[in-house]
């Protein structure tokens, strides 16, 4: 009974035996976990690795099908969010869970109301928010609908929002995915604040780096199982990285020097203004070589995306001119995307299941999409099935997708060899420029290796390569020279041996060095 | 002075028809606002016309009718939540399957009662000692000021001598903006048709938001039903709504799914048949109009408003999604 007492000081958080079955899926197998009060505890783990899941039954989301969660102490049964919320849990999803049409009050107070009126809540709230955001460096502007707030601002609402109702624990589930390094650095320095006032944290990440940086202790997740709980000042990127996969891994890809030879695509003052009449790009210009990889860098939603759907002819463009490996592309020369895959232009699409697959397709019928007009899969009324069944398992093979079996859906694949699918299917058709959007976006860290191993193949094979990704570790590691996008414009040029994480997230937030504002005035001399 | 007459006139048949669509075009309002498609507005209305119009004639009061006509369209609105929100059905097909069931059920049960032809009884009849219709109600003095000219039309024609419910269907308008706007309830249902997820993880349950969202429009549905029954006709006869819930859909959307745009859109509708009604038989430059043409006017408005002219009508936007808790 003693140590019964003794825990409840010392642990905010305790998990014993949570498991947890979707169906066939075993998501959490008797998972244990210890948090201690007033530390930052991190959990990392694979995609796909029960993270998720385990703190949506802290969140009481999901209800485990056993095993005891207790706070401070005691054992609590959470059956819903509402319980959770009441037993001081506050959660920062990963996808906002945000009201994008309300105020960032009305956000916070939505649940949390004191009363049948609003009018009361609002004013309460804005001066408790008033309060909090001055202590903890969470300003917010508190009466502009969130859709028109930035998804840093979103976030520090997310955190206010459960630093409202009360939180003592604070859950943060992938919080960095959508933040600049410096937005990042702004965050942590928030958490550190929170844990100094005796809030405890558990941050959820893939990023090392990051759990290395601000967690005190750090428990690692694989397959469904809790593999490890170790000092966070004990251990490194390494060890943690093999405790994930279970195997040692490569961090960083082994990279030659990049031999260019001409330019295979050229961009020229391009510029796109969607359909709500926001400027999208604004006089985009770059030019990639035959046998070299170009990276642009930027948080997610300064134009990566249109410029990727516009050179890929999905996108019209509006003014500046494209030459894609000899064919002109603009406004009165307009390619659809079937064209300009015949011009020899491969392109491996930001969202694979928005653009890349068609998730109740079968794997060889995704092994053909957008080529299944190629002459090789078609007969003279109908397409060869056989054929093309056998292409797929020929490719399957040679890119190690499991399982293959070429009859499987789409969607029955993992993350990762959905991607090993969409870049199998592009690269196959050996195109002269491949253009690629977040390669390893929901892949685990076995599969990122290989697939950087492959683009890195295809560069050293002499193909013109734009990787377009928000990871800022895989555009550094990847990419020869490396252009910063930030509002549809790219602020400037940094050759990848200059790109240090400081210099890019300061660019990524329209601020340029003067050493690379030097270098690039050297150049253009 | 004519002209004036007809004018007073017009308004007044616009202020009649534009009351059932108003309630059904708020009831309607509830249930999308919490993000499920009403596509049922018409069978509601359809089934609370014929309970109102029974009820009233056994009982011999009108209210008696008002009471069933809402029990009634509550019982078909949380059938459609039933369908909806416990098990997540498409929202238009049951929405549809209501309107099939509405319009057979009353045909069928009405014949059976009181066989004839699906219709019910006429609710006054001297015979029986029978007056079970809303009486209108005379403003004071509305008698005296009639043949003052302007202010007699005014005050006595067009804004005196309504039935209850038109009066309770221009209420019923701020007080469901409050409802919405500035009540715990609202910001609540307003929240779940747009993002039920956020709802969920704020620690409120999205059942039990859109089974109230529909109970509420259940009752508004039931005053525009026992409206048309018990009010402005004094019977039930099959399929008397008339396609007054899709119209009241549209001029919700019209209105951007906000109580004073919809309400000012049903009183445009409103207008349009009113018009319809009094130039059947007009000529225009030495043609007949075609009183259907007339008649088809609102929904065409509705079509070619949409298209363009209005802007974007941007719905809530989770509206038509049955929430199912995902997979993280």
């Amino acid at each position: 009974m003693t140590a019964q007492t003794h825990s409840a000081a010392e642990y905010a958080l305790e998990l014993r035996g949570i498991d947890k079955h979707f169906g066939a899926v075993h998501a959490n197998k008797n998972i244990d976990l210890k948090v201690e009060k007033g530390t930052i505890h991190g959990i990392v783990g694979e995609n796909g690795a029960g993270k998720s899941t385990l703190m949506s039954i802290i969140y009481g989301f999901y209800e485990a099908d056993q095993g005891d969660i207790a706070i401070d102490g005691q054992v609590l049964k959470i059956k819903d969010s509402k319980t959770a919320i009441a037993s001081g849990i506050g959660m920062v999803h990963q996808h906002f869970m945000l009201i994008q049409n309300f105020t960032a009050l009305e956000n916070v107070v939505l649940g949390a109301e004191s009363g049948e009126l609003i009018d009361d809540s609002l004013d309460k709230a804005r001066t408790e928010l008033n309060r909090l955001s001055d202590e903890f460096g969470l300003s917010v502007p508190l009466d502009q609908p969130v859709e028109e707030l930035s998804v840093g601002f979103q976030q520090r609402i997310e955190i206010l929002k459960a630093l409202y109702r009360g939180a003592r624990i604070l859950i943060l589930d992938e919080p960095t995915g959508v933040l600049t390094p410096q937005e990042t650095e702004h965050l942590f320095k928030v958490l550190d604040s929170l844990k100094a006032q005796g809030t405890t944290v558990i941050l959820i990440t893939h990023k090392l780096r990051e759990i290395l940086a601000a967690t005190d202790n750090v428990s690692v997740m694989r397959r469904g199982e809790m593999v490890a709980h170790v000092k966070t000042a004990e251990t490194t990127q390494e060890d943690l990285a093999e405790l994930m996969v279970g195997r040692k891994v490569l961090l960083r890809v082994d990279k030659g020097d990049s031999a260019p030879g001409d330019v295979k695509l050229s961009v020229r003052n391009l510029s796109m203004t969607d359909s709500a009449g926001v400027k999208r790009l604004d006089n985009v210009s770059l030019d990639v070589r035959a046998g070299e990889i170009v990276g642009i860098a930027g948080v997610s939603g300064n134009g990566q995306s249109e410029l990727l759907e516009t050179l890929a002819g999905i996108t019209p463009v509006d003014s500046g001119t494209i030459d894609l490996n000899g064919h002109t592309l603009d406004a009165q020369h307009p390619m659809n995307p079937s064209q300009v895959r015949k011009a020899g232009i491969g392109h491996i699409p930001e969202d694979r299941h928005r653009m890349g697959l068609i998730n109740t397709f079968s794997a060889y019928e995704a092994f053909v999409l957008g080529y299944h007009r190629n002459h090789e899969y078609n007969g003279a009324l109908q397409m060869k099935q056989g054929a093309i069944i056998e292409d797929c398992k020929e490719k399957m093979e040679r890119w190690d997708v499991r399982p293959q079996d070429p009859y499987l859906k789409t969607a029955n694949f993992s993350g990762g060899n959905q991607q090993k699918l969409v870049i199998a299917r592009e690269i196959e058709q050996n195109p002269d420029v491949l253009l690629i959007g977040q390669p390893t976006r929901g892949v685990d860290i076995g599969a990122i290796e290989s697939i950087h191993k492959r683009i890195l193949e295809m560069r050293d094979a002499g193909k013109a390569i734009l990787l377009v990704s928000v990871e800022l570790d895989e555009i550094r590691s990847l990419s020869d020279r490396i252009l910063v996008m930030f509002d549809g414009t790219i602020v400037g040029e940094v050759p990848a041996d200059k790109a240090d994480e400081r210099t890019l997230g300061l660019m990524m937030a329209n601020i340029v060095p003067d050493e690379i504002k030097a270098l690039q005035a050297e150049e253009s001399a | 002075m004519e002209l004036f007459d007809s004018i007073i006139l017009i308004l007044d048949a616009t202020l009649r028809n534009a009351t059932p669509l108003i309630f059904a075009a708020l009831a309607g309002m509830f249930s999308e606002r919490s993000g499920i498609v009403n596509i049922a507005l018409e069978g509601k209305i359809l089934i609370s016309a014929f309970a109102g119009a029974s009820a009233a004639y056994y009982t011999g009061s009108p209210w008696m009718g008002l009471l069933a006509g809402i029990m009634a369209s509550v019982v078909f609105a949380q059938l459609h939540a039933f369908a909806t929100v416990t098990h997540n059905g498409d929202h238009v097909v049951s929405g549809l399957a209501i309107n099939i069931l509405a319009a057979g059920l009353t045909a069928a049960v009405g014949n059976y009662w009181f066989s004839q032809g699906g219709n019910t009884p006429n609710l006054v009849s001297r015979a029986e000692e029978l007056n079970a219709r809303f009486e209108p109600i005379v403003f004071p003095f509305a008698e005296a000021l009639s043949d003052v000219p302007i202010i007699g039309g005014i005050y006595s024609e067009l804004l005196s001598g309504h039935y209850i419910l038109v009066y309770l269907a221009f209420l019923a308008v701020p007080l469901c903006w409050f409802v919405l706007f500035r009540t715990r309830f609202g910001l609540r249902l307003r929240a779940t048709g747009e993002n039920p997820q956020a709802v969920d993880t704020a620690g409120i349950s999205v059942t039990q938001v859109r089974y109230l969202a529909l109970l509420v429009c259940g009752v508004l549905a039931g005053f525009a039903g026992v409206y048309l029954a018990v009010a402005l006709t004094a019977q039930f006869s099959p399929n008397m709504s008339a396609g007054k819930g899709y119209m009241a859909l549209a001029a919700l959307i019209f209105g951007k799914w906000r109580p004073k745009t919809t309400m000012l859109a049903c009183l445009l509708f409103g207008a349009l048949l009113a018009i319809a009604d009094r130039s059947q038989g007009a000529v225009i430059l030495g043609f007949e109009v075609p009183v259907q043409l007339v008649e088809a006017l609102p929904y065409i408005l509705t079509v070619v408003l949409l298209g363009g002219f209005i802007g974007r009508a941007i719905a809530p936007k989770a509206i038509g999604k049955p929430y199912v808790k995902e997979r993280a």
